[in-house]
């Protein structure tokens, strides 16, 4: 049974609800006074985005490639009466409601950076629960070597899904050691309010130490498989997204370095930061030992 | 063409440096609204993005320029130096946030120009940009005779590594890219199509004096 995370973060390191609300308006106000440098200055390492920025700034392709096509879009999304269909090689299969699955364990609130593979990052309090609680909860098989999960589908509420942008359901996967690891979570809110659809409402995969494309969103189906499962991005471009996609900054994607990001919410003059290997998070480097780092990407 | 006859008698009235003007105080107000919070919460990459989309705009509107004229008699051939040198300042605008406030290191600069295939055409669609910029003015247009025009055929290549730029910036198969490339590709065809032009403009009536 693996640890407990510890979340060395405390709700003191939380920004107050006033603060997170509308720091971007406090920044505005800052940049007319001449101040910047001091509040981009001022900014700590792991202070969380504003619930404004991490809900209108996002990857979701089924409601748009843009970064604000999500936010205008993922309204239509319907998450009424949701179901998540855990099958494969697990002891209780079944199709099951978001209370089912996720009630009756314990929720974790987890300040995480969240890196992206286009070189940008946040930083995301998410609440949800550990991965490893439902997957016990479920009871994995042995020979269940890997987690596939699928984002759901409604072509009628996402427009990006009638246009065919890249192939949907969107799919993703994990290895079943880190699946279980207590850092992957699945979260099912941000800031203590139910997340956004933009976000990946109801439910959604956060696995810090991965380009955030791992860390799939509205998730109706969560299979246990022998072998690795397809992945969208990895299907239709597997030298540039991984099967793995550990955050690294010694491997360039082929179009981009991978070195440095830049930090969303500093505004138009923030410094890029230095990209940490595992996005920081060094616990899960022994889940790799003896890979091949660049097949780590 | 009624409409043609137009736009030809209210474009007569607008002093082409106008088109200066909006360019720069459209630059500046992206600038402002980057700088205000209002680009959304990553203004870097949205103001990049906006110069280079206003750029790709502006060379295909130069583009746009002869066609007209030929096919549909609207004569805006007095705004075409305007709209090309717009052009280039939102390519250097576009550049500029790229490198000064995104990328951020002129040693990453250098590299990212060598590395990155994306980078490098749309370096070398700037790289080119300039000669064009340089010699867009009367003095050069006559020393230059028939060299000018030579020269400045560097447009076509140009807006073709600019479309190229943008496909391969995207992931996925996002639609804007690619309808960009289609304009780009048409009105290039259209340079090609010498007979067919002769043709088109006899059918319109246009008299040879109107060009």
């Amino acid at each position: 049974m693996a640890y407990r995370w510890k979340n060395n973060l405390t709700q003191a390191d939380v920004t107050p609800k006033g603060m997170w609300l509308n720091r971007r308006q406090i920044m505005a106000g800052a940049v007319g006074a001449g101040l910047i440098g001091n509040v981009a200055g001022a900014a700590d390492d792991l202070e969380p985005n504003s619930l404004e920025d991490i809900r209108s700034y996002n990857n979701y392709y089924e409601f748009g490639t843009g970064k604000s096509d999500p936010a205008e879009n993922a309204g239509a999304l319907d998450t009424s009466n949701w179901t998540i269909k855990v099958g494969g090689m697990v002891d209780n299969p079944g199709e099951y409601t978001l209370d089912e699955l996720v009630g009756d364990l314990t929720e974790e609130e987890r300040i995480y950076r969240f890196r992206c593979v286009e070189a940008w990052s946040m930083v995301v309090p998410w609440n949800g629960v550990e991965l490893a609680d439902v997957l016990n909860k479920v009871g994995v098989q042995s020979g269940g070597n890997y987690v596939a999960f699928e984002t759901v589908v409604q072509p009628e509420n996402m427009p990006g899904v009638r246009r065919n942008v890249i192939p949907f359901p969107y799919k993703e996967g994990l290895r079943m050691d880190e699946a279980m690891h207590p850092l992957t979570m699945l979260a099912t809110g941000i800031y203590g309010e139910p997340l956004a659809n933009q976000n990946g409402a109801p439910i959604r995969l956060v696995v810090p130490w991965k380009y955030g494309f791992k860390s799939i969103k509205s998730i109706v189906s969560i299979n246990v498989v022998a072998e690795q499962p397809e992945t969208t991005w990895k299907d239709i471009n597997f030298r540039e997204y991984g099967f793995f996609a550990n955050v690294n900054p010694n491997v360039s994607h082929p179009r981009w370095s991978q070195a440095t990001e830049r930090v969303i919410g500093g505004g138009l003059f923030s410094a890029r930061k230095d990209t940490l290997l595992y996005n920081g998070y060094d616990e899960v480097a022994s889940l790799y030992e003896g890979m091949d780092p660049n097949a780590l990407y | 063409m009624a409409i043609a006859d137009h736009i030809n008698r209210v474009s007569r009235r607008i002093p082409p440096w106008t088109i200066y003007i909006a360019a720069l105080a459209w630059a500046g107000w992206l600038f402002w609204l980057g700088l205000s919070g209002n680009l959304g919460p990553e203004p870097i990459n949205a103001l990049e993005r906006e110069y280079g989309s206003i750029a790709l705009k502006l060379l295909i509107a130069g583009l746009c320029v002869t066609p007209l004229r030929t096919y549909f008699g609207v004569n805006l051939l007095r705004f075409r130096r305007q709209i090309g040198l717009s052009a280039f300042f939102f390519v250097v605008a576009h550049f500029s946030v790229w490198a000064l406030l995104d990328v951020q290191s002129f040693g990453r600069v250098w590299t990212e120009i060598v590395k990155r295939p994306y980078v490098t055409v749309g370096m070398a669609a700037l790289v080119m940009l300039i000669p064009l910029a340089l010699t867009s003015n009367n003095a050069s247009i006559r020393k230059l005779g028939k060299n000018w025009r030579r020269l400045h055929w560097l447009t076509y290549p140009i807006a073709v590594l600019a479309g190229i730029h943008y496909i391969w910036l995207v992931k996925g198969f996002p639609l804007e890219p690619f309808i960009y490339m289609a304009i780009i590709v048409v009105l290039l065809a259209l340079r090609f199509l010498p007979k067919r032009k002769k043709l088109a403009s006899k059918r319109s009536g246009q008299p040879q004096s109107a060009r």
